[in-house]
């Protein structure tokens, strides 16, 4: 030994950043900020307010499953690979984990047009997770704490603290709760089933109590997992291994390349023996028995529930995905069940490929407490209590990149709070995220949530391309983008203006040359000038096509040529689309007083009443979005609204 | 859901009396829009108009050239009008018709039908009436639209709103092939092909253009069919006119014409009300052949839904019976014979007498040739004949049946099923629904992308939701989840 050596120094982390970190000494257990639940939604929360300059602590009841990936190893796909980059630009974090952490990386629907291209990624599971704890243990101004929440401690209708399972207090002037799956979490296998919040956790119950007793509704949802296999029991020669794109895309604006090795996933079926060993096992599952009470979602069903409801299928696909580099097990992404342990095995090995599989953890599914999401509002701030904030799976949604989305605009609005500003609130026809969460606090929702593509009226304006042009300035402005990466996507939007203006300006005369190369791709010779632009406009050009007969001077990268190519070919539709959410925009900004009382309105019926004081939207274009209110009423409350506005300003 | 400041239009004036009406435009681009189907003999045009002044001129149909109506246009620009927007009052002369033709046409150059209630709605958010009004603005409001509501419940029984939900759900089953295309392309789904879905789009297509070609015999319901009944004098077009207001007596409602010497009864066949223009060639004895007469009648024809054209069974038909003809030969028409009773040896058709007692459907051309008149200056072959006395009364049904035939059960709305639409909001939509769907099947054709195709599918069942109810995404990702096999 030669003497002390900074333990944080051999984490080659810069201690200067520390520094102030490391004087702070607390008189008493006081913060800024409290993060119930390190998942995904908490991690965003977390790391968006410490970045902040806000002094925040995060509650995990085990700091080994930081940021657990608990069901597919997976992040992306339709709609949500589009969430991945708008979190991305907004300055959130998950895209970066997962770049750093994914094994195979694909653009999905590219046979389709580009607005609903998505990426999705196989990740490692164990990096995935031990890089977001990494990125959150370096995180100056956050404390990281393995404790149960009991109790949120509110007085006067404001949040004080929490009180956790060792008795202690902790102060602080806003909480986000992000317990996932965990309150009151009844794992079901079989007719079995116990406690948990995920297999081989502990549930969240005195929490679930505490949010009632501060007069929240909550209802009761269920979701599943299938079982994961040990690769060293798989054939599989007999299956379709499923490569990713080389190379791979990555998620984040920031990231140069992938490093990680790729790896495939493999392809096989159910067939009419797995069908048969399901239907005999019906009258053991806890789902067609009734002890399911918690709804689930209906398109991600189990097996059972795909063989019951669509009999005549005669097959049903299975993708084995990696669990990681350097494990043995493979995730059955396809076969989600609650049937009994026994059922499991036999329907496995009823599979092409898999018949001496061993599973190494059972398939299970899970009932969980949800708080009814219409509680909320836009700034996911609990109406009523001042300082309460949920995000994630609490708020009835699924998926990782949902939860991730919700933290990181919790984050967001804490944030703004505590400085006194207005809450961010993204527009539907800004971001899948502006979707995610006026839909939650809008209409609800009955069955664990997810997004789709048609959830958004403006598919054409929210692509994966340009998450950034919609969202970093937002997230520069919070402070989570840094200027640098700011200003370069200031010179990218800039470039892409340029080049559309050159291709506007630049005609092409018919010549042999420009005609035999237009027929050899399947379009029109032309017959007298056209611009460039005319010409991409065409199904059958892309941008290499134009590169050809005519290089930009700008020097553009693929990526900028790509989104010129976009904004040229579906421009009609894409100004279309901005006209439509032009006029949504004036109903938006037609904002409704908080506490509004409908009732003192002639006119509306009382179940428009009772609904509008459910919801208490915040805009006349929210309240046009709820389910079972009429135009008429609409334009009732618009009347009242104005008065109630005038009467403000000129008090009689 | 609507915005709050695109340009909005709507007839202002009640419908069905007296020969004025206004059709107010309020919005930013009133005057710009107007100016579209505003025709000027000087060369004026609205927008170069001096605020709060009134132009002369005619309202044509931009596409087709067509004089729709001499009219009067007020053009009162922001702020100091009603609305505190830019209003343009367009004041027809011509009756019912040219008010609804300029309202279509200013619709189909895209302003939006008003709500009820809209333009007091715009005045007080744009602060031209004062709070303490705002109660009666929320009971306008809520009272136009019970108004409507409650015609809207009258809709035949809700046909059309089956009719409305059977397309929905057809573009719906064409959407979420689309949208489960795109969403779910990881998944195995069994979807409708590519022939498959242009069939069925085409169908679709001319279901609902079939229900915008009905739009006429609907509107026939709501507001009655203008019908003229004409002829030489003395050929009984009064009595006619009496007798089949007499065998409808209880819903006769005799009213004075106001600014013009033309008297509308109403009488109802079968719960299709007609409104009988009685030109004034009926009461006084105007001869056809003075100018005064010929000019009224021609008015009379050219204002009517349907044209009565008497003939008289007891004199042989002349040239001016076959002016008359030639005249009615492109409205839907009616050769009435009437005094079938004392029919001349001269006017006879040739199988009259084998006691089949219906109308008799012969074409007027047969009735001119008979009298030894020249047959191409008589008409055409299109135009239905029916022989009635008016003194006995024989005929009146087959006349009233042949009336009815001709508003309901013209080819135009055959396979719409007996849906007939009779609200031009209603009009509007289908036509706009049709817009999109056409836009969808060319796009789709075209290999675009599908979620271009989709845009145009989505406002297709967005305008046909305007007339049933809202639309929502959920409905679709509903029929996706209950439809396909999603997840794996």
């Amino acid at each position: 030994m030669t003497g002390f050596e900074d333990p944080i120094k051999l984490l080659n982390i810069s201690l200067e950043s520390l520094t102030p970190y490391r004087l702070m000494h607390k008189e008493q257990d006081c913060y800024d900020v409290i993060v119930i639940g390190a998942g995904h939604a908490g991690c965003e929360a977390a790391l968006c307010t410490a970045r902040s300059g806000l002094n925040t602590c995060i509650f995990t009841t085990n700091l080994d499953t930081i940021a657990q990936l608990s069901c597919n190893p997976a992040i992306g796909g339709l709609a949500k690979g589009h969430i991945v980059r708008e979190i991305d630009a907004l300055g959130g974090e998950m895209a970066k984990i997962t770049d750093r952490s994914g094994i195979q990386f694909r653009m999905l629907n590219l046979s389709r047009g580009p607005a609903v291209w998505s990426l999705r990624a196989q990740v490692d599971r164990v990096l995935y997770r031990l890089n977001m704890a990494q990125c959150l243990e370096r995180q100056k101004n956050l404390t990281i704490r393995q404790d149960i929440v009991e109790e949120i401690v509110v007085e006067g209708g404001k949040v004080k603290g929490v009180v956790t399972s060792l008795g202690t207090f902790s102060a602080s002037k806003a909480i986000i709760v992000t317990t996932g799956t965990f309150l009151k979490g009844l794992i079901h296998i079989g007719l079995a089933n116990f406690q948990a919040g995920r297999a081989g956790e502990f549930p969240s119950i005195g929490l679930s109590d505490s949010l009632r007793k501060l007069g929240l509704k909550l209802g009761r949802l269920k979701t599943g997992t299938p079982p994961r296999l040990d690769a060293k029991t798989i054939d599989f020669s007999k299956t379709t291994p499923q490569h990713g794109d080389d190379p791979p895309p990555p998620f984040s604006y920031s990231t140069e390349e992938i490093t990680n090795p790729q790896i495939p996933c493999y392809i096989t079926y159910t067939n009419k023996k797995t069908h048969n060993i399901i239907m005999e096992g019906l009258d053991r599952s806890p789902l067609y028995g009734g002890r399911i009470k918690g709804i689930g979602p209906r398109y991600c069903p189990s097996i059972e529930d795909k063989v019951v409801r669509f009999s005549d299928k005669e097959r049903h696909q299975i993708s084995l995905e990696p669990e990681g580099l350097e494990t043995i097990e493979y995730y059955a992404n396809g076969i989600s069940t609650s049937l009994p342990y026994d059922v499991q095995i036999r329907l496995v090995r009823s599979i092409e490929g898999l018949e001496d599989a061993n599973i190494m953890r059972p398939a299970y599914a899970i009932e969980y407490d949800f708080v009814y999401p219409t509680q909320l509002r836009h700034s996911l701030e609990i109406k009523g209590i001042d300082g309460l904030f949920l995000a994630g799976q609490i708020n009835g949604t699924s998926g990782y990149e949902e939860a991730s989305a919700q933290g990181l605009m919790a984050g967001i609005n804490v944030v703004l709070k505590l400085r006194d500003k207005d809450p961010l609130v993204i527009r539907r026809d800004e971001a899948y995220i502006g979707v995610l969460i006026d839909d939650l606090v809008t209409k609800g929702t009955a069955e664990p949530y997810r997004m789709f593509t048609s959830r958004a009226e403006y598919r054409l304006l929210l692509r994966h391309d340009n998450a950034d042009f919609r969202l970093m300035e937002k997230g520069h402005k919070i402070g989570l983008v840094s200027d640098a990466a700011y200003e370069k996507v200031k010179e990218k939007k800039r470039m892409m203006n340029e080049e559309i203006k050159r291709l506007k300006g630049v005609r092409v005369k018919p010549s042999d040359k420009i005609n035999e190369a237009l027929s050899t791709i399947g379009t029109s010779p032309i017959r007298e000038e056209a611009s460039l632009e005319n010409l991409l406009r065409r199904p059958e050009i892309k941008y290499g096509f134009i590169r050809r007969f005519s290089p930009s001077p700008y020097g553009l990268t693929s990526e900028v040529e790509g989104i010129v190519e976009i904004n040229v070919k579906y421009n009609g539709y894409i100004e279309r689309q901005v006209k439509m959410a032009d006029r949504l925009k004036k109903l938006e900004s037609k904002k409704i007083p908080l506490d509004f009382d409908y009732r003192s309105i002639q006119g509306l019926s009382k179940e428009v009443v009772e609904k509008l004081l459910e919801i208490q939207p915040e805009t006349i274009g929210q309240a046009g979005r709820m389910p079972g209110i009429t135009p008429a009423a609409i334009s009732i409350i618009l009347v009242a609204v104005e008065r109630y506005w005038r009467q403000i300003k000129s008090p009689c | 859901m609507n915005c709050l400041d695109d340009t909005i239009a709507a007839i202002s004036t009640p419908i069905g009396e007296g020969g004025i009406g206004i059709v107010r435009l309020s919005g930013s681009n009133s005057i710009t829009i107007a100016d579209h189907i505003f025709f000027s003999p000087k060369g004026k045009n609205l927008k170069d108009t001096k605020s709060h002044t009134i132009v002369y001129g005619f309202i044509i149909n931009p596409t087709t050239g067509e004089r729709i109506d001499e009219v009067l246009v007020s053009v009162m620009k922001a702020p100091r009008t009603y609305t505190m927007e830019d209003v343009v009052e367009i004041n027809c002369h011509g009756g019912i018709l040219p008010l609804r033709t300029t309202l279509r046409l200013l619709l189909d150059k895209g302003v939006r039908l008003a709500e009820p209630g809209e333009f007091t709605k715009r005045a007080f958010l744009n602060g031209r009436i004062d709070l303490s009004r705002a109660e009666a603005v929320i009971d306008v409001i809520r009272s136009k639209t019970e108004q409507s509501e409650r015609l809207a419940f009258q809709h035949l029984e809700g046909r059309l709103s089956v009719k409305i939900t059977d397309l929905r759900n057809n573009i719906t089953d064409i959407c979420i092939h689309i949208e489960a295309h795109i969403d779910f392309p990881e998944d195995e789904l069994e979807l409708m092909t590519r022939t498959e879905i242009i069939n069925s789009m085409s169908e679709i297509e001319t279901e609902l253009s079939n229900l915008s070609k009905g739009y006429n015999e609907g509107r026939f319901f709501r507001e009655g069919v203008s019908t003229a009944i004409v002829g030489k004098p003395n050929v009984g077009k009064s009595s006619i006119l009496n007798a089949l207001l007499q065998r409808d007596k209880a819903i006769v409602t005799g009213m004075p014409g106001t600014t013009r010497d033309i008297i509308e009864d109403y009488l109802n066949i079968d719960g299709l009300p007609l409104r009988v223009i009685d030109t004034a060639g009926i009461r006084e004895s105007y001869d056809l052949a003075e100018v005064e007469g010929v000019r009224r009648t021609l008015r009379a024809i050219e204002d009517a839904d349907v044209v009565l054209a008497i003939l008289d069974a007891s004199r042989p038909i002349d040239e001016a019976d076959a002016e008359l003809m030639k005249k009615v030969k492109d409205k839907k028409a009616i050769a009435v014979i009437n005094k079938s009773d004392i029919e001349s040896a001269k006017f006879k058709f040739p199988d009259d007498t084998n006691g089949k007692g219906d109308a008799a459907w012969r074409s007027g051309a047969e009735a001119a040739e008979k009298s030894h008149i020249d047959t191409s200056a008589s008409c055409c072959d299109t135009v239905p004949v029916v022989k009635v006395s008016a003194l006995k009364g024989d005929g009146l049904d087959e006349l009233k049946n042949a009336i009815y035939s001709l508003c309901i059960s013209s080819s135009d709305i055959i396979g719409t099923e007996g849906v007939i639409i009779t609200n031009m909001r209603h009009k509007h939509s289908i036509d706009r629904a049709l817009e999109s769907l056409r836009e969808a099947s060319e796009t789709f054709e075209n290999g675009e992308p599908f979620e271009v195709v989709a845009i145009s599918l989505r406002e297709s069942l967005h305008h046909l939701g305007e007339i049933i109810g809202v639309v929502t995404t959920e409905d679709i990702l509903d029929r996706i989840f209950s439809d396909f096999c999603i997840g794996k």
